[in-house]
């Protein structure tokens, strides 16, 4: 286990737990130290540990897309170029396939969506005590903080914090070309006259406001849901090691197992995210009747 | 905090996983990205084959048109020398043609004179032994002058 003295609550807990900065209940700024004090901060505090690693993969993205564009020939492309022209152009056919208005925003929406939601995906392939480790030591040694109070986070996809934020950007731009595109009479209308007409507008009303607010919660809670039940059960496998050797080697081998089988599930959920979004943008576009 | 078995325990299955990574997630990825590379690279030498292989194609056709000009050009000469032959030999001919008519036309014109004269002959040698006759007044013996008579005839 991490630390000793820890129970496998506990274990799980300190696991599942963000590094969270806030207000505390007596006024005063700083780091929660439990679960309790991020419950009493309410809703104004931050989630460092998401908000730094979703921060430093964006960028990390950025930077080699970025290079790979600066430096992009029509001759032979290098590595770099060849892979980040690979899923571009991925991205590109996904887009075409289901995405048939003229808008040059969804793209590179796309593409932003399926490499960042991948890149944070696959932190949850590193082992589990690694990065938090490391975290308890600087922020032990550096900060002079009791270890057991260093949540460290690193999979910022199990945080719905940063899923839910994604999904509300996506529904925020649905409403804005839903209105820019229909108008709002032609975004309301579609809102009250379908799918029975306009005696039927209470029954419509009710079915399409709760299939336009599913969209975002789905979005956000299927990469959530996904990514979180993963990391659980890295942290549940994470506990067998300490159950003696038997338990260690059958342990050894579910988490290779399961992060075999998570390569497939980061880039499906990745995948998928981006789809939803490029179906929700197609939407947004389309005129009904 | 000290380092416990969970700790090596993921480690060691984390290295398992990176292996097998290594070995089966990354060689075909690798692979994918090699082919669509070679594909790039074989398509722009293709092009670059094509973009050669055209401009070959433009100077063999202009070759080649030029060459067909100056054929052209020689059947023409040939042409317009055969042309002025056959007028020459049909010049030829037609005068040949002439003077054979023409001397036909003498040896006709020859020929009917002979005839014009023998019979004037006959004539005018009768007529002159009416009118020797006449002056005579009497009957020439045809057979005791037969011999100036030829005489006379042949002189004319």
């Amino acid at each position: 286990m991490a630390s000793e003295g820890l129970t496998s609550t506990a274990y799980i807990k300190h696991h599942l737990t963000n590094l969270t900065f806030g207000q505390h209940a007596d006024g005063s700024w700083g780091l929660a130290r439990n679960a309790e004090e991020i419950k009493e901060m309410g809703f104004w505090a931050l989630q460092l540990d998401s908000l730094g690693w979703s921060t430093f993969l964006a960028l990390f993205f950025l930077y080699f897309f970025r290079k790979a564009a600066t430096q992009a020939t029509i001759g032979v492309p290098g590595g770099l170029q060849n892979f980040v022209e690979w899923i571009v152009e991925f991205v590109d056919d996904s887009v075409r396939g289901s995405f048939s208005a003229k808008n040059d925003l969804v793209a590179p929406m796309a593409l932003t969506i399926f490499c960042w939601v991948f890149l944070m995906n696959l932190m949850d392939l590193v082992p589990v005590d690694w990065l938090p480790m490391i975290a308890q030591q600087i922020g032990h040694h550096v900060f002079g903080m009791d270890p057991h109070h260093v949540y460290f986070k690193v999979v910022a996809t199990t945080d719905p914090n940063i899923t839910f934020g994604m999904a509300f950007a996506v529904f925020f731009l649905m409403i804005y070309y839903s209105i820019k595109i229909k108008g709002l009479g032609g975004f309301l209308g579609e809102l009250a006259f379908q799918p029975f007409g306009k005696w039927g507008m209470p029954v419509n009303l009710v079915l399409e406001g709760v299939s336009l607010i599913a969209k975002p919660i789905s979005l956000s809670l299927r990469l959530f849901g996904n990514m979180y039940a993963g990391e659980t059960i890295f942290i549940l496998i994470a506990m067998m090691y300490g159950a003696g050797w038997g338990m260690g080697i059958f342990g050894g081998i579910l988490q290779l197992g399961w992060a075999i089988f998570h390569i497939l599930i980061i880039t499906l959920q990745a995948f998928i995210f981006m789809t939803l979004t490029i179906v929700y943008m197609e939407m947004a576009h389309q005129e009904h009747h | 905090m000290n380092i416990t078995a969970t700790l090596i325990g993921q480690s060691i299955s984390f290295f398992l996983f990176v292996v097998f990574t290594m070995k089966y997630v990354w060689p075909p990825i690798m692979n994918a990205l090699n082919e669509r590379k070679k594909k790039i690279a074989d398509g722009l030498a293709e092009a670059e084959k094509g973009h050669h292989e055209l401009e070959l194609a433009e100077k063999r056709s202009a070759e080649i048109l030029r060459e067909g000009k100056e054929k052209s050009r020689e059947f023409i000469d040939q042409a317009q020398k055969r042309h002025d032959e056959i007028v020459e030999e049909a010049k030829d001919n037609a005068r040949i043609e002439g003077e054979r008519i023409l001397i036909a036309a003498r040896v006709e014109i020859d020929q009917e004179r002979q005839l014009a004269k023998d019979s004037l002959r006959a004539e005018v040698s009768a007529l002159a032994i009416a009118g020797a006759e006449q002056i005579l007044m009497r009957e020439v013996d045809k057979n005791a002058h037969n011999e100036v008579l030829d005489k006379i005839s042949a002189s004319l």
